[in-house]
């Protein structure tokens, strides 16, 4: 895996390969390779995209989710997963859209409707994990005197951490294929040669930023799953 | 001593338990019973506090359980349940060592206590500290949830059906070690069951509930000889003589001294060894006197051949331990149809055995037993611990 890693970085720093495999795939197309930035920045700026936001939606969702199944929360349940759920059926671009007026043609708009749009998983496995831990564990826990920091952390969390990392397996995914669409509100990334490609018709462009994207997705999947085994303790099957 | 003032829990307009008062003496078993949504639970988890008493006192020791906080007194209150609630993700060592942690004991001092905890409820350590909860059968889990309760040695041990989801048998066993094991630790312990036979055989005292209020407060004896109404005798049940069974342990009804063969077993050496002068049986045990089987000198005397004439048996289900209740060993005797049954120790060596005639003889002497407490207690005035209807 960390092998697929480093084949994915040497692949998209190599500039050559991407002009070399290009030119004979699309022989037609004069200048098939996006000419305003190397494959390189293309990738770093949609992984800076990606892992900000998903960083953003992780440190609000999983606490949201937390909070919700508690007694001070319990009543922001329904309202929470209703607002989660809107949010994640609303389309992306319609969220860009609705953002730009307030966060203006930046790459803090994308960030900001990714992290809403990634928020759905996340919150929504959280309270499923954490739902899932049998009752008695908990009374057993509370008739021994553990405090609810203390069970949260040290028995709830635990056994709902393959549950949660599964949300946030989803959301990374789909937000590196709904970052792509960023690039109509400035941010760059993979998107920037998709939607250049399609509007000058240069499917060489698009190639490039979708093939990419999708490798990367497939990757993260893999490195994910691998985080998501390390944080399932070892006896919660 | 845990002591219930008036206590009363309401749910809306539903009464759970309603204005129980009761004692529970140091280092006795106090046996809660009584039909299912009497408010058994509800009273076992307002003593912890898991519920809050909608009013009355409850003390433990002489402190009123609200002067502390939910959790410094739960830490002092072993409890353990049906569902036993092990962690999951942590070994049976982890488990274990829950309270103990909380109690910020040192590491060394937490391994020994697993340990000595592991054996004394019969699991090998060396086997089990390191298995995980689901590895682990039911009988063992709830084996593993006792020792939990256990961990930090508290005074006293509040208990839910306990055994409740294990199979007549190993719930038996259960019983059988619990039994030994509060004879050495003598906890002050309330144990919730719908089980009579169960609290029959635990019980000092059993506290008999229905529709959240106290029915009677007494001994297994009282109770079975005086029940305070209908209620109670309906709920203990028609067969009294055999449940006061339940309270004597084989140990106290049997012979010890058991004609017995040890090694070579071959038919011939049986036939002319075996002492048949006055008995009918003779136990054949291997070199080290674990029980292997039996030898039937009748048999042979009406012409059967030796070899017909043994009888080879396991001893972990064809014999009975020194504590296993008279009830059960008459159970097993009619189950295989015997007219008495071998006494082995726990790993099988033959101790003696017990006869039918030794469980009728038990059973009238209970019966003058409880004829002559009740005579002395003729004078007496008042009906001492039951609660008129
Ligand atoms: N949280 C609750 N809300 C309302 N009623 C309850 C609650 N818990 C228990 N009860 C009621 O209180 C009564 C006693 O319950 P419980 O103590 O669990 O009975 P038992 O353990 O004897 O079966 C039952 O009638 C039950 O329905
Ligand atoms: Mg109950």
């Amino acid at each position: 895996m960390a092998l697929a890693a480093i084949a994915y970085g040497v692949v998209v720093s190599q500039q050559g390969w991407w002009v070399a495999a290009l030119t004979r795939l699309f022989p037609t197309t004069t200048g098939p390779v996006f000419p305003s930035a190397t494959m390189a920045d293309l990738v770093l700026r949609h992984l800076a995209i990606v892992g900000i936001s998903s960083a953003i939606t992780i440190t609000i969702g999983i606490p949201l989710g937390v909070w919700v199944t508690r007694t001070s929360g319990r009543d922001f349940r329904e309202l929470v997963a209703a607002g989660v759920d809107f949010g994640q059926t609303f389309p992306p671009v319609a969220v860009l859209a609705l953002m730009m007026p307030i966060l203006g043609f930046s790459i803090r708009t994308a960030v900001v409707a990714l992290s809403l749009y990634g928020l759905f998983p996340v919150v929504s496995n959280t309270v499923a994990g954490l739902d899932a831990v049998p009752p008695a564990v908990l009374d057993s826990a509370r008739g021994m005197g553990m405090g609810k920091w203390r069970i949260l952390f040290t028995v709830e969390m635990p056994l709902a951490a393959r549950v949660i990392m599964a949300g946030v397996r989803t959301s990374v995914i789909v937000n590196i294929g709904t970052a792509t669409v960023a690039a109509v509100v400035g941010a760059g990334g993979l998107g920037d040669p998709i939607f250049a490609g399609i509007n000058t018709q240069n499917l060489g462009y698009v190639f490039q930023g979708a093939v990419a994207a999708a490798l990367l997705a497939v990757l993260a999947d893999s490195v994910l799953a691998q985080v998501e085994q390390m944080v399932t303790p070892a006896g919660a099957s | 001593m845990i002591r219930l003032e008036q206590v009363t829990k309401r749910y809306g307009d539903a009464v759970a338990v309603d204005g129980l008062t009761f004692e529970v003496p140091e280092g006795e078993v106090c046996v809660l019973i009584g039909p299912s949504g009497c408010g058994k639970t509800t009273t076992l988890r307002m003593i912890n506090r898991l519920i809050e008493p909608t009013s009355g006192h409850i003390f433990v020791g002489d402190r009123d359980v609200m002067s502390v906080t939910p959790e410094e007194l739960r830490r002092g209150l072993g409890y353990a349940i049906q569902s036993v609630g092990l962690f999951p993700h942590l070994s049976v060592a982890e488990n274990i060592m829950t309270v103990p942690k909380l109690l910020k004991w040192d590491r060394k001092r937490m391994e020994e206590r697993v340990e000595e905890l592991l054996t004394l409820v019969g699991l090998p350590p060396e086997e089990y500290a390191g298995k995980y909860p689901r590895q682990l059968s039911g009988g063992e889990g709830q084996r593993v949830g006792v020792a939990r309760a256990l961990a930090a040695d508290p005074p006293v041990l509040l208990m839910d059906e306990p055994f409740g989801a294990v199979d007549p048998l190993n719930r038996e066993r259960l019983q059988t070690e619990f039994a030994r094991i509060q004879r050495s630790l003598r906890k002050t312990v309330i144990f919730v069951t719908h089980d009579v036979d169960e609290a029959i055989r635990l019980a000092d005292h059993i506290a008999l509930m229905r529709d959240g209020r106290l029915q009677q407060y007494a001994t297994p004896e009282e109770i079975l000889d005086h029940p305070a109404n209908k209620f109670v005798h309906d709920f203990m049940g028609a067969d009294r003589a055999l449940k006061r069974l339940g309270r004597v342990r084989v140990s106290e009804a049997m012979r010890t001294a058991v004609p017995s063969l040890s090694g070579g077993r071959s038919p011939q050496e049986l036939s002319t060894r075996a002492a048949c002068a006055d008995t009918r049986f003779v136990y054949l045990t291997d070199a080290d006197g674990r029980l292997e089987g039996w030898f039937d000198c009748h048999a042979v005397e009406i012409g059967t051949t030796a070899e017909d004439a043994v009888t080879l048996v396991d001893w972990r289900d064809d014999a009975v331990r020194p504590d296993t209740s008279l009830k059960e060993a008459l159970s097993r005797m009619l189950g295989h149809g015997y007219r008495s049954i071998a006494v082995t120790d726990l790993t099988g060596h033959l101790l003696g055995d017990v006869a039918f005639s030794a469980v009728e003889a038990a059973m009238s002497d209970s019966d003058e037993r409880m004829a002559a407490a009740h005579d002395a207690r003729e004078g007496a005035a008042s009906d001492e611990g039951s609660v008129p209807e």
